[in-house]
């Protein structure tokens, strides 16, 4: 499967992050070759074999509903580039 | 009496209960042993200050004959362990300036058991590398560097970890792994290291590189060490979904058992790949031996998906990162590039505040997830994953542990592997083992002929560590390893 | 029903509408962490580390938010599904503080179902329910406090909802607002959803495309975020307009995210969905699947309550209503709870009648909802009680609501002080009456030649002396039995 520019400029704007156009054709090249390298995994026969997303071998553990958290704004807004009023602050969004 | 740094913990423990020496002689030479070390660039936050403070603390319990079991032990913490009110950067540039206001599970429970904080130290960019030369401070310099003449990778990710034990810095460490990261550079370093089964050590507070994957597991000098330190460590924690909801053994107790008779050995024959060092091989061979002489039974088993394992872990760690990783946009906390437009701010901060593997990795799991692509990769190699488990499952039928190297090389030199392939071949032998959430250790067992540590890996049963340890304590026993510090 | 169409310049065309409606969970901590679900707390407030995505934090699910998903699904006639998925919808967004939603997309919680929607000319439609899911809300963005940035509160951020998605049946602009309100009645019944769409509590996202008659179904358009029922029925018009007159221009409809615009009545493409998204969903690694046992199933099954479909039935079969009054009673939780306070030991019919016209009509008249309705149900049983036994007249029985409305008295307390008893007693009737009779014999006398209509004149009299108190049925009963 190769991989061109145009395809990493679309998955780094999926993945917001901004890439220099002189490093688009390094990158492209590198993750074609790690591509490429795991195309091997088309050489297993995984017919009938399910996927494995967790390993744990645990039952989903279940929280009774009661309020235990939050009431720290001061702590969550600590460390905020930029905040205002007690609200996170962004560049105007747009709908 | 050999110098306080050369010590182990349980000597430590040992010597205050003796009032050989006080919590602040010790404190004291390990904050000295870091300073004069302090050229292999190992901390990323230095807090002698805390080391201290809370010394004082552990010599009154001593006193009082109540001491806890790491009262006056100073360790270093890997910076990928959000610690409350002290920069916590997982040597990232996104994170370099956050200050968590929580501490992580496995912390606490170091803390509460009377663990001194040295300080925070360095490991690959969001532990993703194995050279830790992905830190945005910069690589650690393996300590065996100087004896040997060159600049060395103290490997990675826990490359902070494994220095700071191996220089004699701090008496243990606590490191994660995700396909390697304790392992590996412990190998690296000439130090222990286990990376216990997943579930065993609460994840939570720690910064998370591959949920599936990822474990926090304790780097130390000696197998008798890390068993103490991981009784410590670990424990069900209802914060973790994931974690495990089991007694925790006493993992201490099987470290001095020294007769293997009924115990069987698996040498995977797998394992046994192109371009590996013969004298890695050798060791190996040497490593079933020592083994033997304990009357162990040495048996050969395959785990025949043991090839696809890389590939699969390539595909499932970042794409598992790469959504682990949005919520460094630049919006609460951290980095951020300023601009007019939100999704600027985000691609800005992000293209700036990652480096360059984190990027690559990013970009791979993003690709793999994307429309089109999901089943092709992302679910192919959950499928993968399975038959890997269960490759292991029937040799765990038929032995109790398995016994493999730790690394296919030695230390390299820094700055030597450049594309990202031969790169990722170091965590060949200890990758499987985390796709399958086992427990694996590796030992130091000998020394190359450059004089470079070597490492054998044991890998046990789902939740067995006690099997592992006591496998581990016999190789450390009969290699009688020379450690540098 | 009428077929609803759009009427096109040259053809007339069909409307397909799906229905996603959010509802927020009734529980009292969020869907993943520990914190508060309170509405109109000070900014992040009510926010955890967990709701705010700081580093290594980590989802643990609240079990009263599957209990309630369950009971929804069980609600709406739907299959639950034992084995369910968490999975991560991964897209960038100010209010989305991880980078990825947890919600459900390959293994929902609740799977098929449906609904049946009744309309005032009493006809019916099934809807049919294709999913129920649970998911995070995200947090909020006020775009209006400055120039140039946004505001971010995250109080909401990681409150549990449920997304319900309807199959396309819905065909008409009224069907789209019958679907939304019985399932609004529905969960609000289950007590899973307060149903609050000022707040935010329920909120529609409607899927249009438009049809000339037995075509396939055309290209559909989402209008995201509608928060009324108003303002899904116009939008639902205005989006199929503006596709018809797309096609008769001869454009294509390009399937897109749009919102709707109330002032001027239109939808819009939104911007921040410009780039069609691509969410990358995958199983959540910090959870495992949720596996439901058939106990925890069939105890939240046995513990349901009556739904507005049964209750509807109810009250025609055992408590003799008509059909508009079960329908009426039985759409609201509170009106119905109202009811079946009101009526214990009391004749439903009476009870009905009082509620639907005289409490309806003051509560309507003072601008109350049922819940702060000065007279409460029991209060008002025990004054249909007091009409049932003979104690007061209906007449006087008007009078005390009107007392009770405004003071919020019992009935017993007002018909002692004022005296309003109805009298009974034979002997005082006959004395009252023969009074009548003795001081209008002129009238009495017309009366017996034919001039039937001057029977009113003397009940009106006897009532008259008897301050409205006498018993209307004993007047007239003697009152006939002395003049004929
Ligand atoms: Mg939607
Ligand atoms: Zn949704």
């Amino acid at each position: 499967m190769p991989i061109d520019k145009d395809i990493v400029a679309k998955v780094s704007n999926l993945a917001r992050i901004k890439i220099n156009n002189d490093q688009l054709s390094t990158i492209s090249n590198e993750l074609e070759s790690v591509i490429e390298w795991i195309d091997t995994l088309n050489e297993v026969n995984t017919d009938g074999v399910d996927p494995i997303a967790n390993v744990s071998g645990q039952k989903l553990p279940l929280r009774e509903d009661k309020v235990t958290d939050g009431g720290y704004s001061e702590k969550i807004l600590n460390n905020a580039p930029e905040k205002e009023s007690g609200f996170f602050v962004v560049p105007k969004v747009v709908e | 009496m050999t110098e306080i740094t050369k010590k182990t913990i349980l000597e430590i423990k040992e010597g205050l209960k003796k009032r050989d020496f006080s919590t602040l002689e010790v404190t004291n030479s390990f904050i000295s042993a870091s300073e004069k070390n302090k050229n292999l660039n190992i901390y990323n936050t230095f807090t002698p200050e805390k080391a201290l403070e809370s010394s004082k603390i552990s010599q009154k319990r001593i006193d009082r004959g109540e001491e806890r079991l790491l009262d006056g032990i100073p360790i270093a913490i890997k910076d990928l362990f959000c610690t409350k009110d002290i920069l916590t950067t997982a040597s990232s540039k996104i994170l370099s300036n956050f200050i968590p206001s929580y501490e992580s599970t496995v912390t606490q429970k170091l803390w509460d058991a009377g663990a001194l904080m040295l300080g925070k130290v360095s490991c690959d960019e969001f532990a993703m590398g194995s050279s830790n030369e992905t830190s945005c401070f910069g690589n650690v310099i393996n300590p065996w560097s100087e004896r040997n003449g060159k600049n060395l990778s103290p490997g990675g990710s826990s490359g902070g970890s494994s220095s700071v034990v191996s220089s004699g810095s701090a008496l243990a460490a606590t490191g994660t792994d995700t396909g390697g990261s304790i392992r590996q550079p412990v190998a690296f370093c000439g130090v222990t290291g286990i990376k216990p089964s997943y579930g065993r050590c609460s994840r939570w507070g720690i910064v998370a590189f591959a949920s599936s994957l990822d474990q926090a597991g304790p780097i130390t000098k000696t197998v008798s060490d890390s068993a103490l330190m991981l009784n410590v460590m670990s424990g069900f924690d209802d914060k973790d979904s994931t974690s495990a909801d089991l007694d925790v053994p006493d993992f201490t107790q099987t470290c001095n058992d020294f007769k293997l008779d009924k115990v069987k050995i698996g040498i995977p024959k797998e394992y046994q790949i192109d371009g590996m060092s013969p004298e890695i091989i050798k060791l190996w061979q040497q490593g079933s031996e020592w083994l033997k002489d304990r009357g162990a039974e040495i048996v050969e088993v395959s785990l025949p998906h043991t090839k696809y394992a890389l590939p699969t872990y390539y595909v499932i760690a970042p794409a598992e990162a790469s959504s682990n990783l949005a919520r460094y946009d630049g919006v609460r906390y951290g980095l951020r590039n300023s601009q007019d437009n939100l999704d600027e701010l985000y691609a800005y901060s992000r293209g700036e505040g990652f480096g360059y593997e984190v990027q690559r990795r990013i970009l791979i799991g993003t690709y793999v997830l994307s429309a089109g692509y999901y089943d092709a990769y992302y679910r192919k190699a959950q499928r993968v994953r399975n038959l890997i488990i269960q490759d292991f499952q029937k040799a765990f039928d038929k032995v109790d542990v398995l016994l493999t190297p730790t690394t296919p090389t030695a230390a390299f030199e820094l700055g030597s592997q450049l594309d990202p392939i031969s790169m990722y071949m170091n965590d060949v032998f200890t990758v499987p083992a985390s796709l399958a959430g086992l427990p694996a250790m590796s030992v130091p067992s000998g020394l190359s002929k450059d004089g470079l540590p070597l490492g054998l890996q044991i890998i046990g049963n789902q939740f067995d560590e006690n099997s592992v340890l006591k496998i581990a304590a016999n190789l450390e026993d009969q290699a009688r390893f020379p450690f540098l510090n | 029903m009428e077929k609803f169409l759009i009427n096109g310049e040259n053809d007339n065309f069909e409307i397909v509408v799906g229905l996603e409606i959010h509802a927020q969970v009734n529980s009292q901590a969020k869907l993943f962490s520990g914190s508060s679900t309170k509405f109109g707390s000070k900014p992040n407030e009510n926010v955890s580390l967990v709701d705010a995505a700081m580093p290594g934090m980590l989802p643990v699910i609240n079990k009263h938010c599957i209990k309630q998903a369950v009971k929804s699904g069980l609600g709406l006639r739907a299959k639950i599904n034992k084995f369910s998925i968490f999975d991560r919808k991964n897209y960038f967004y100010a209010d989305l503080p991880q980078g990825y939603q947890i919600s459900q997309y390959s293994d929902p919680i609740v799977g098929e179902g449906n609904v049946e929607i009744n309309f005032p000319d009493g006809t019916k439609k099934n809807i049919g329910i294709e999913r129920l899911h649970l998911e995070q809300d995200a947090g909020k963005s006020l775009h209006d406090q400055h120039p140039s940035k946004s505001y971010i509160d995250l109080n909401r951020s990681g409150v549990a909802l449920m997304e319900i998605v309807s199959k396309p049946d819905i065909t008409s602009p009224d069907e789209a607002g019958a679907f939304i309100k019985k399932i609004r009645s529905i969960l609000r019944f289950l007590d899973t959803c307060d149903g609050n769409m000022e707040q935010g509590s329920l909120r529609c996202d409607v899927n249009v495309s438009v049809r000339r008659d037995g075509e396939p179904l055309g290209t559909r358009c989402e209008i995201k975020n509608l928060n009324s029922v108003r303002f899904v029925m116009m939008a639902i018009v205005s989006e199929a307009k503006r596709q018809v007159e797309e096609i008769e221009n001869g454009n294509e409809i390009i399937q897109e995210t749009r919102l709707f615009d109330s002032d001027k009545l239109e939808t819009r493409p939104m911007r921040s969905k410009e780039n069609a998204h691509d969410y990358r969903y995958f199983p959540d690694p910090d959870l495992m699947p949720l596996e439901l046992t058939d106990d925890f199933i069939s105890n939240i099954k046995s513990s349901l309550p009556l739904l507005p479909d049964e209750i509807r039935v109810k009250l025609v079969n055992d408590f003799g209503l008509s059909d508009y009054d079960a329908s009426v009673i039985s759409e609201e939780k509170e009106t119905s709870d109202y009811f079946f306070i009101a009526t214990e030991g009391r004749d439903g019919k009476i009870v009905s009648n009082w509620l639907t016209t005289e409490l309806f009509g003051s509560l309507n008249k003072n601008s109350l909802s049922i819940n702060n309705s000065p007279i409460k149900p029991k209060q008002l049983g025990e004054l249909v009680g007091f009409i049932s036994d003979g104690t007061i007249s209906g007449r006087i029985a008007k009078d005390v609501f009107a007392e009770m409305f405004e003071t919020g008295s019992d009935a017993s307390l007002i018909i002692e002080e004022k005296g309003l008893k109805q009298n009974s007693n034979s002997e005082d009737i006959i004395k009252m009456i023969d009074n009548v009779i003795n001081n209008n014999q002129d009238k009495v006398n017309e009366y017996r030649s034919g001039k039937d209509k001057l029977f009113g004149f003397f009940v009106g009299q006897v009532m008259k002396d008897s301050g409205g108190k006498a018993n209307p049925k004993m007047v007239n009963e003697i009152l006939k039995e002395k003049l004929n």
